[in-house]
Parts: C-alpha cells; structure tokens; sequence
C-alpha cells in the first residue's frame, strides 16, 4: 500500500477550489516533485496533505506505516523566524514537540534524536549559535534537521532552495538526495526549479491548466514535459 | 547614603510597603515572561488593546453599579483576549488593525459611559488614575495580596510546564501543527493568560503603562541574549529587579509608582542595547 494517497481531492481557500480532482500516490522511497505556476494551488495541497486546512473534497489516506504526524515539514521561512532569539539547538529540538504528547519536557532521547539530526545535517558545531545569525543554507538545514527529528518517513519540503545561492543550492539537493536514497526518506518537493527537478526526482506532479502525474520518464513523453524540452532545449 | 537606607527601613515597616513590593514584583515578573512571546508574535501591542478593554469593562462595572467589579472585567478581557489572538491567523483585519481598532474603540467608549453615567463628582480624576495607575498599589489589602500571588504562581507555574510547546507554537506555527501540537490550544491558553496578567497589573501602572511591563524587558534581553532560554530568563531577571528599583525609588521620592517603574525599564533597555552593540563590536 502507498503512504499517501491522493484520491479525487478537491484544495482550496474559503470554500473556494484553487484545485479539483487531483489523483495520485506516493510509495517509500518515492521522489516526488511538485512543479507549476505561481498560483497554481501547490503550497495549498501541501497544507492540506498537512492537515493545516481540510481539503474542499475528496480524501487524503496515510498508509504503510504512515501517521498523519509523521509528516516532517521544511515550510518556507516566515519574517517572524528571521529576527528570533533561538539558538539552534532549541530549534531542532522542537522538531520532536510532536512524540512528547502532553509530556512537558523532552526525554533524554528526545535530545539523541536532535543530536543525532543535527550531527546528519553537519550543523553540530553549530549548536549554540543563534538562528537568525546563519546564512540562508545554514538555516535551512537547521529547518531540514529539526523535520528529521519529527519523522524518519516522509519529508515534505516547501521550495528548500528559494532564496539560495547556486552553490548552496546544489548542496542542498545532495543533502536531500542522500536523505532520499541513503536513510529512504519519502521526499515530496514544491519546485520552482524544474531543470532540479527532472534531475533528482522519480515521480513529477506537474499542476497547471492541466495536471500531470506520472513517474519522470512518463512526464518527458508527455505534452508538458515535451514543452518544456523542446523551450528550454533539455537543460537536465 | 545612610539617610536613604534609614528612609528605607523606616518605610519598611509598613505593611502596604511590603504589599506593593510583592505584588509589584510579582506582576512584573508574569508580564516580562509573557512578553517574549507577544513581542516574537508581533503582539506588542496586545497589552495596551486588551488594557482598553479593561478599562470599558471598568466603566460598565461603574455603570451597573457593581461594587466588584473584576470577575466582569476579567470575563471581558479575556473574550477580547482570544478574539484578538485569533484575528492574527485570519486574513480580513490584520493583527495590528484588530488590536488597534479594539483598543481605541474601547477606550472611547469607556470614557463615554463614565462621562454619561457619571457618579462621582472627580471624573478627569478618576479617569487619569485608572489610565495611568493610581496609588492602589499603595493600598492593597491582605485578601489583594494572596490573590495576586496565587494568579503568579499559576502564570508561572503554567509557563514553565509548556514552555517547549509555547517556543514551537511561537517560532512556527504551522510546523508546530503539521507535526500534531494541538497549537490553537495552546494560543488560547496563552491569550487566556495574558487577559488575568494585564488585569491584574492594571492595579499596578494603569492601562497606559501596561504595555511598557510586558515590551520593555523582552526588547532589552533580545538586545543581548541569542537564545530563547536566555531571552526569557533575563527579560524576567530585569523585569523584577525593575520594578523593585521603581516602586522604591517611588516611595523615596514621591513619583507616581507606575511611571516610576517605566521609566526604570526605559533606562534598563538603554543600557542593555549599549551592552548589546559593545559584544557585538567584539564579535565583529
């Protein structure tokens, strides 16, 4: 069975479908991108695959293992986040807010796990630091540990890059794609990116007038991915 | 120096002395640690909105003729409270609107009813204390006392047991959620105490001064410290050392204790943006 799936679901704002019908499946170890326009409804199915709003209809179901709270969540950063008082630790250590239920303090193993996230993402020796003193790419990787700390299933990554500079960027990538194929991670990723995309993801939800969703060979057949081939002549 | 010291005991001997610094005291310490957070959540101005609405409460509670008039004030307060903390995830009236549009709105209307309804023959008077804090504080009774040492205890109490759950649900809301933090619950609760708090301390500094508690300490412990844990440990250090400085200093030279205590908090966060830019300098 597939740890989530999407089936006949409808996304939207007041009542107000931004999305309709939307069909597909995620399996472990699945790399989905999730590409199209500004506006197209991506960050809004990314909520409400999050539980953050209800979805106008259709159903999400978890499976394989899956919980609902299970899902760690890189979201893009807020203004509040930039000029905040927190020193790393305390960040990443938040992420396991979710496995302490009413529990008011974190266990012993709760900080391993941090320790641990933190040690993968290479920020360790930044433990002590304050958050809003990082480059961009050191945050995001104290946001990417402290997802880690939530879950060890599936990641779902709001524009990780936005706002990077290319090196960086490419890091990231790596460091999502060995988080994908090394600790088998499910990855979902909203991309603005779609060179990226067709790089390292399997599977590609392209939203647009029309949607597309199919694994990356299906998508460089079909008439989306072909537009994209032939305009940008193939810059995968 | 001896002369202030003998002033000192001399006054110490009265109890309403030692009730003011208590409670004082006390509702400093509960004001700083709530604004942490308030100031992060881009809620600086809840205190001096919801201090308002405080207020109206007071002048329908004058109106109906109550003799007590807080469980009616506190009711209010809090309702406001949790609609306030609400409108800042909607989009229709933002955050700052909603506090401002509720805080002048209240204020006005207060005043409107007092004046219409008046029963006491020093209105402007009556006014101007409940705005800018009387000397209430200066004569508090024991009952007064335990109440607000009871409701600090609890603030505190509860402050410390959810403080991880109030650092997520501050720094990111919708993480906080997506990961199964019943967040909504726990603004409610944070909405609920800071509506008992600014009642509370309207006894103390009045609606105006309000907001100074609870901004002034986590502005000037953000300008030194980098991590929560310290903001909030310092904010509350400085805060309680504040308003003990300023109720003396109020009682030695005869200043409003309000104002006395604000301005003690003003200096604070001088010297600590000073202190704060000389680290800085020698990161850098």
């Amino acid at each position: 069975m597939a740890q989530l799936t999407c089936q006949n679901l409808s996304v939207g704002y007041d009542g107000r479908p931004v999305l309709q019908g939307l069909n597909f499946e995620v399996s472990a170890g699945d790399y989905l991108c999730i590409v199209g326009e500004n506006g197209s409804g991506k960050s809004t199915l990314m909520k409400t695959i999050l539980s953050l709003q209800a979805p106008i209809g259709g159903t999400i179901l978890t499976g394989d293992g899956l919980r609902k709270n299970e899902i760690g969540y890189l979201p893009q950063q807020t203004q509040v986040q930039k000029d905040f008082p927190a020193s790393v630790k305390e960040i990443v250590l938040s992420g396991c807010q979710g496995r302490c239920g009413r529990r008011p303090f974190y266990s012993k193993k709760e900080k391993r796990l941090a320790a641990d996230a933190m040690d993968k993402m290479r920020i360790s020796q930044l433990a002590g630091r304050c958050y809003r003193e990082l480059s961009g790419g050191q945050q995001q990787r104290v946001l990417l540990a402290r997802a880690l700390c939530a879950t060890r299933k599936m990641l779902l990554l709001d524009e990780p890059v936005s706002g990077l500079d290319p090196k960086v960027t490419m890091e990231m990538y790596e460091l999502i794609e060995s988080l994908n194929q090394e600790d088998g991670i499910t990855v979902i990723m909203i991309s603005h990116d779609l060179s990226a995309a067709l790089r390292y993801a399997s599977h590609i939800l392209h939203i647009d007038d029309s949607v597309f969703f199919g694994t990356k060979a299906d998508y460089l057949r079909s008439p989306q991915g072909k537009l994209f081939d032939s305009g940008k002549g193939g810059g995968v | 120096m001896n002369a202030i010291w003998e002033k000192l005991t001399f006054y110490w001997g009265y109890p309403f002395v030692r009730y003011a610094l208590v409670v004082g005291v006390l509702i400093a310490l509960c004001s700083s640690l709530l604004g942490v957070t308030l100031v992060l959540k881009r809620f600086s101005f809840i205190g001096d909105g919801l201090s308002h609405v405080a207020f109206g409460a007071m002048a329908i509670a004058g109106v109906l003729g109550l003799t007590n008039d807080m469980p009616l004030v506190m009711a209010i307060t809090i309702v406001s409270a949790v609609l306030l903390l609400k409108t800042g995830q909607n989009t229709k009236i933002q955050g700052d609107a909603a506090v401002a549009m509720i805080s002048v709105g209240a204020l006005a209307l207060g005043y409107l009813l007092m004046n219409i309804f008046s029963t006491s023959s020093n209105l402007s008077g009556d006014v101007c204390s409940t705005l800018f804090g009387s000397t209430s504080i200066l004569t508090l009774s024991p009952g007064e006392v335990w109440l607000s040492v009871g409701i600090s205890a609890l603030v505190v109490l509860i402050f410390v047991l959810f403080y991880n759950k109030i650092f997520a649900v501050t720094f990111d809301e919708s993480f906080a959620k997506a990961v199964g933090t019943a967040a909504d619950r726990y603004n409610l609760l944070i909405a609920v105490i800071v509506a008992v708090v600014i009642v509370l301390a309207m006894n103390l500094v009045g609606s105006l001064l309000i907001s100074a508690l609870v901004i002034f300490p986590a502005l000037s412990a953000m300008r030194v410290f980098k991590s929560f844990r310290s903001v909030t440990v310092c904010a509350a250090v400085l805060s309680t050392v504040c308003a003990a400085l300023g109720i003396l200093i109020a009682i030695l030279a005869g200043t409003p204790v309000g104002s006395t205590i604000v301005a003690v908090d003003i200096l604070a966060f001088f010297l600590l943006s000073g202190i704060g830019r000389l680290i800085g300098g020698i990161r850098k």
